[in-house]
């Protein structure tokens, strides 16, 4: 049974999170995919203004604390996962979302939101993907 | 101005993050537990944010121009390649390995978890690496042009 107490909070975050990308695009006409944001602040080549983005990353970077102060939030507490899936996990996230063209908000919030054909077929896949891994981890090969 | 901007919608997104849950890589693992104990909550984040776009982006992109900018900087490929696919799979096979997607990993920086710590610097690394394979691709295939 899925109560209101727990859907509510995941329904609020999912609007602060539509409104964020609805403005960073009205006002600055920017596409809010975090995997983007990142590569960008990464391509030290690169030349023009790239104060935005670490300004971004700063607003980022500032939410979990704020909302534990104020929304009455707490610091995640979870399994310890393993030095091994740690850093294959983390090296696949980064190398998949930068040759994908983007991440959950990339293409999931601002994709969708565009009814990108290319986004919507990312999503699909990258959900579909990582239910098939939790699967095999936690029901054939751990479990 | 359009600095303000980035700083606020970095903020109010990780709020959003921070009030869905998606912080916590095991509720993340917990949606995506389909075929376990499926904790169906989070697919109100994507649904609530994706409602808000769909309307807004709409009225959004009516416009010739952002408020504060010349153009919409939109991408411009359309097709959908292997590159696409391929990386959204490995993308998911690591979001379901750890429950991190980058937004939520980047967000929980401000813990000092070491955990996070670590898949955070292999979030970069991994980043470097494909910027760093694309580029030789990209010069590959400029030289089998110019070979033709």
């Amino acid at each position: 049974m899925i109560s209101l107490d727990i859907v509510m909070p995941a329904l609020l975050g999912g609007g602060l999170i539509g409104l964020a990308a609805s403005m960073l695009l009205l006002f600055n006409g920017r596409i809010l995919g975090v995997s983007g944001i990142l590569s960008e602040a990464l391509d030290f080549k690169g030349a023009g203004n790239k104060l935005w983005i670490w300004l971004f990353l700063l607003g980022l970077l500032a939410g979990p604390r704020l909302s534990d102060a104020f929304l009455g939030t707490s610091e995640p507490v979870f399994e310890e996962r393993t030095l091994l899936v740690t850093i294959l996990a983390g090296l696949l996230v980064g190398f998949g979302t930068t040759i994908g063209s983007g991440c959950t908000s990339g293409h999931g919030v601002c994709g969708i939101g565009r009814l990108s054909q290319r986004s919507i077929v990312s999503v699909c896949v990258f959900m579909g993907t990582a239910m098939v891994t939790v699967f095999v981890f936690r029901h054939v090969w751990g479990g | 101005m359009k600095n303000i901007v980035a700083l606020f919608t970095g903020l109010v997104f990780s709020l959003g993050l921070s009030l869905s849950g998606m912080t916590n890589p095991d509720r993340v693992l917990g949606f995506l537990d389909i075929f376990g104990s499926w904790d169906p909550a989070l697919a109100f984040v994507l649904g609530g944010a994706v409602m808000v776009t769909v309307v807004m982006f709409r009225f959004v992109l009516k416009r010739t121009t952002p408020l504060l900018d010349k153009g919409f900087y939109l991408p411009v490929t359309e097709t959908i390649d292997v590159q696409l696919v391929a990386g959204a799979v490995m993308f998911g096979i690591g979001w379901g390995l750890y429950g991190y997607c980058p937004g939520p990993a980047l967000a929980a920086i401000s813990y000092l978890q070491p955990s996070n710590g670590l898949f955070v610097v292999s979030l970069v690394v991994g980043t470097l690496g494909a910027r760093w394979w694309s580029a030789r691709q990209h010069s590959a295939n400029l030289l089998a042009v110019g070979q033709n």
